[in-house]
């Protein structure tokens, strides 16, 4: 298979960044999207030129390191599938991509498609733990939690953190981010105690690292690689007034 | 150089807890004076940044990704073993023990495996009280299931995330402690070289990935937590980040390699489809529980795999090892599917494949329930090879998973190099020549959560510490080699770039040293290595400068690292003359062609002594002794 790539190609933050055109050739159907990057990246890097650069580790849809915008769309065309668990076969023959990074306030740009998500490990920092210190842990089974809601707590905190949701954003709101660490956390009786201080101060940190307002048009959801559920947006609303009302 | 593992006598029982007994205390007031370097934030850094912090340390954590939350053990699906015995099968810390050394073909120490499975039931207590969402029953208490190699449930999971969850929380306590004031995180920072003054680890140089800046940092011990070293093999599970990098500089400075020729082997990967392929993805062994695996009797039968019938299909695991069957422990059935493709009855393109097929489960259990374990996988297979798992069996061949070999470490898990601690993959300790499914998990926190807390206090208090501070002259050495390094790495303007000799260096050890070994395999090994580095130092083209953001010069230094740590595998594979779990010689076999080990002349630990550029390095060894688990045959049957 062909394409016709636009990518965006920004030295560091201070550069004005600019498209560039390149041509990907002779893809298998069967290659990854990072996969082809790759391809393209050894022919540049074989003329001497600068590969295009992109974060990436586990390329298995976990580690939450690959995102870019794919034609418009966070991780591509694809629902709940990050952009290294895409295929090209997902695409057409001569087709044109447009591959920009993440665009938001709160997250800087590093280089071409790498962006700055710090902001998600402040957020983290301000709440999003258990305050249990090594050793201090009674038996796993002492505390039974019932099965649903461990569910629940779960489908929450399979949030990769790959800032998806803020990219897909009109607002570039962390509100689907937040609120999945949140509900995980809310969800356990292990996390009850601290779910007032956790719930306010990991909001406020959001405020303050310049993402923007949730105005549920659920972009977040429907980009999201892991589906993590705006339901957890309404817990944490319901999360946030209850906390308000009890602090 | 002698190698002394300071492992504690009596009871094995007892030996844990006494020897916690016995060492000095960090007085609490003192223990904000120390500052620790942690490199690495998977399971075994993030959760020794974590507790050190807590108990009052200054703690320095470094990672290459953009946060510490995407540490390579965040890929981790199966599961963690833990010796609860909550289902009440016959579990025990003793049974997990037993098992552990068994399962590593006697090639691990008995007093760090014993007190591995100890530690094993408190890791999951922790986990749990952390919020970790494990798998649960509908009374609301914890879910088990088997995993490779044991007859007994004690795999802790969450869904086909376990390693996810586990680092997160992990990963939650130690952002907790960055609040504190305890930890301070330098993501996208890139450990390029250790420094050891005066005799002991003091510090670190590292290159901030983004701004290309070289920096010291000085502390009163290292610790590194930096993951295994999969990627010398280019192909495998491991993220694309992984590399030999930061032990093999402490290599350098002294500290021993031990076993780099156990590597292990993954039974249940996804084939390999085209040259362009960037990795391997791993499924979950947790599908041989439902899944069995089989292969045409016939070679060549081109058949779709639905359209074999039952006696036409050999289902080997279950044939050749009645009593373990598809759960026989990774490097079994992995070269039972080498056996199987080599004979010419694999399947798939270019017959480099076996069939894990799940029709019986389905037919048992339906497809919900098989949904509710593996929904994730099963997605990820179709989304991968565009093929049903619950249509047709999958495909899958062996692929490089994890390495059991790493630094040498003692009892205390510090290196050669005082003050040099390893933790996790990175370390050699307790899995011996296999490592059984789900405890790589449970060693990464043990070591982290549970055993550096002790050992690294005693440490500090017994041992007396000049202040060194960064600008000590052994800093200096190490940035001038590390700057010059990575001018170099720039200056050659060559031809070729550093994938194609990552791939090229890749496919010499998947086929010299992978899943067959021989002399004679070993030795052209040992000498198209060396002429493929003198190649990269000559051609290599790396683009760009070393005063930015640049991934062409991050992999070339790592490639050029395995390119050295390569020979040094090759040359340990040769010298083990025998056959043992994760290293096969093809000359040492049972008739049935299993692994044949000598006891004999190789009961010991080898552990690898740098001598100098281009000196050979010296193979030291340390005895091992069995006194709870005797010596005897790995029989899966
Ligand atoms: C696909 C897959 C599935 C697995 N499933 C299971 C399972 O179900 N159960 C089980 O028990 N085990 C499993 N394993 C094995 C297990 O995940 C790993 O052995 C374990 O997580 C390793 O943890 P670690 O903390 O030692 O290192 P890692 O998690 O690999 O972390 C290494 C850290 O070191 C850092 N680092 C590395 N080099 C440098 C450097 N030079 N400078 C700075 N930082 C550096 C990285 O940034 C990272 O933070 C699996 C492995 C794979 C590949
Ligand atoms: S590379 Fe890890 S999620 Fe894509």
């Amino acid at each position: 298979m062909n394409f016709t790539l636009n990518v965006w190609r920004q030295k560091n933050a201070n550069d004005q960044g600019r498209f560039e055109t390149y041509q990907a050739k002779n893809i298998s159907p069967e290659a990854s999207f990072l996969e082809m990057l790759d391809v393209v990246n050894n022919e540049l890097e074989a003329e001497g030129k600068e590969p295009i650069a992109f974060d990436h580790d586990c390329r298995e849809g976990i580690c939450g390191a690959c995102g870019m915008m794919i034609s418009g769309r966070a991780h591509g065309p694809r629902a709940a599938t990050t952009t290294c668990q895409l295929y090209m076969r997902n695409f057409q023959d001569g087709e044109t991509l447009t591959l920009e990074p993440w665009r938001a306030k709160a997250f800087p740009l590093v280089r071409d498609l790498v962006v700055d998500r710090s902001a998600f490990d402040r957020i983290i920092q301000a709440g999003g733990f258990i305050s249990v210190n090594t050793g201090n842990a009674a038996d796993a089974n002492a505390l039974p939690v019932p099965k649903d809601n461990a569910e629940l707590a779960m489908d929450a905190a399979a949030c990769i953190g790959c800032g998806a949701c803020v990219a897909a954003c009109k607002n570039a709101s962390a509100m689907l981010f937040v609120s999945a660490k949140v509900s995980h956390l809310a969800l356990l009786p292990q996390g009850d105690a601290e779910r007032v201080r956790r719930t306010l101060n990991m909001v406020k940190t959001m405020d303050e690292a310049g993402f923007g307002n949730c105005s549920n048009t659920g972009a977040c959801e429907a980009e999201c690689p892991k589906s993590i559920s705006i339901s957890n947006i309404a817990r944490l609303n319901r999360e946030y007034a209850r906390a308000k009302l009890l602090s | 150089m002698e190698l002394k593992s300071n492992c504690p006598g009596g009871p094995i029982e007892k030996r844990w807890e006494d020897y916690k007994f016995h060492m000095k205390l960090v007085n609490p007031a003192n223990k904000r004076k120390y500052t620790i370097i942690v490199v690495g934030t998977g399971l075994a850094g993030a959760s020794a940044a974590a507790t050190l912090g807590e108990l009052g340390y200054n703690v320095l954590s470094f990672c290459y990704q953009d946060s510490p939350r995407r540490a390579h053990s965040i890929a981790a699906q199966g599961g963690i073993n833990a010796a609860k015995n909550y289902q009440n099968d016959g579990d025990s810390a003793y049974r997990l023990f037993y098992d552990t050394v068994k399962g590593g073909e006697w090639r691990a120490r008995e007093s760090n495996v014993y007190r591995l499975a100890e530690i094993s039931v408190n890791i999951i207590d922790q986990c749990a009280a952390q919020g970790v969402p494990f798998a649960r029953e509908y009374g609301g208490l914890l879910a088990n299931r088997s995993f490779g190699g044991a007859l007994v449930s004690r795999t802790f999971y969450a869904r086909g995330q376990t390693g996810q969850q586990l680092l997160l929380g992990a990963y939650q306590a130690m952002m907790r402690q960055v609040t504190a004031g305890k930890v301070k995180v330098f993501s996208r920072h890139e450990m390029l070289d250790l420094v050891v003054a005066d005799g002991a680890a003091r510090g670190i140089v590292t290159r901030d990935m983004v701004s290309g800046k070289i920096e010291r940092f000085a502390g009163d011990a290292v610790l590194l937590c930096t993951g295994g070293y999969g990627n010398l093999y280019y192909l495998s599970t491991n993220a694309k980040g992984c590399n030999v990098t930061s032990i093999w500089r402490a290599y350098k400075h002294g500290a021993c390699m031990a076993n780099p020729c156990y590597t292990q082997i993954h039974p249940t990967c996804i084939p390999v489809s085209g040259d362009y392929q960037s990795k391997l993805t791993l499924m979950s062994e947790s599908l041989r529980n439902d899944g069995r695996v089989w292969v045409p009797k016939t070679a060549g039968d081109k058949r779709a795999a639905n359209e074999i019938p039952d006696a036409e299909r050999d289902y080997y695991l279950e044939r050749k090892y009645p009593t373990y069957g598809n759960l026989a422990p990774r490097d079994i059935a992995s070269r039972a599917a080498k056996e199987q493709c080599d004979a010419g009855r694999g399947v798939g393109p270019g017959g480099k494949g076996v069939y894990l097929d799940f029709r019986d489960a389905l037919k048992a259990q339906g497809q919900k329930k098989l949904e509710e374990k593996y929904k994730e996988l099963f997605e990820m297979y179709h989304n991968i090879t565009n093929e049903d798992g619950y249509k047709q069996p999958m495909r899958i061949y062996p692929a490089v998973h994890y390495t059991m070999g790493g630094l040498w470490v003692d009892y205390n898990l510090m290196s050669s190099v005082p003050g040099c601690f390893v933790l996790g993959e990175a370390n050699f300790s307790d899995h011996g020549a296999n490592r059984l499914g789900a405890s790589a998990l449970m060693q990464g926190l043990a070591d982290g959560y549970f055993i550096i807390p002790y050992t690294l206090g005693h440490y500090l208090a017994s041992s007396k510490h000049p202040k060194v501070d960064a600008n000590h002259a052994a800093f200096k050495d190490a940035e001038d080699a590390v700057t010059g390094k990575l001018k170099k790495l720039l200056a050659i303007k060559g031809k070729r770039t550093v994938d194609s000799f990552h791939k090229e260096l890749g496919l010499l050890m998947w086929e010299h040293c992978g899943m067959a070994r021989t002399e004679k395999s070993l030795t052209e090994l040992l000498q198209k290595i060396p002429a493929l580095r003198e190649e990269f130092w000559k051609n290599l083209n790396v683009p760009g400068s070393d005063a930015d953001l640049n991934q062409a010069l991050e992999r070339a230094g790592r490639v050029a690292d395995f390119l050295e740590f390569g020979e040094l595998t090759a040359r340990d594979a040769l010298e083990r003359k025998e056959s043992c779990g994760g290293h096969f010689r093809v000359e040492y076999q049972t008739e049935e062609g299993e692994c044949k080990r000598d006891d004999d002349n190789f009961c010991h630990v080898a552990a690898w002594e740098y001598k100098g550029e281009d000196q050979k390095p010296v193979r030291n060894v340390e005895p091992l002794e069995f006194k709870y688990v005797e010596l005897g045959v790995r029989s899966y049957k």
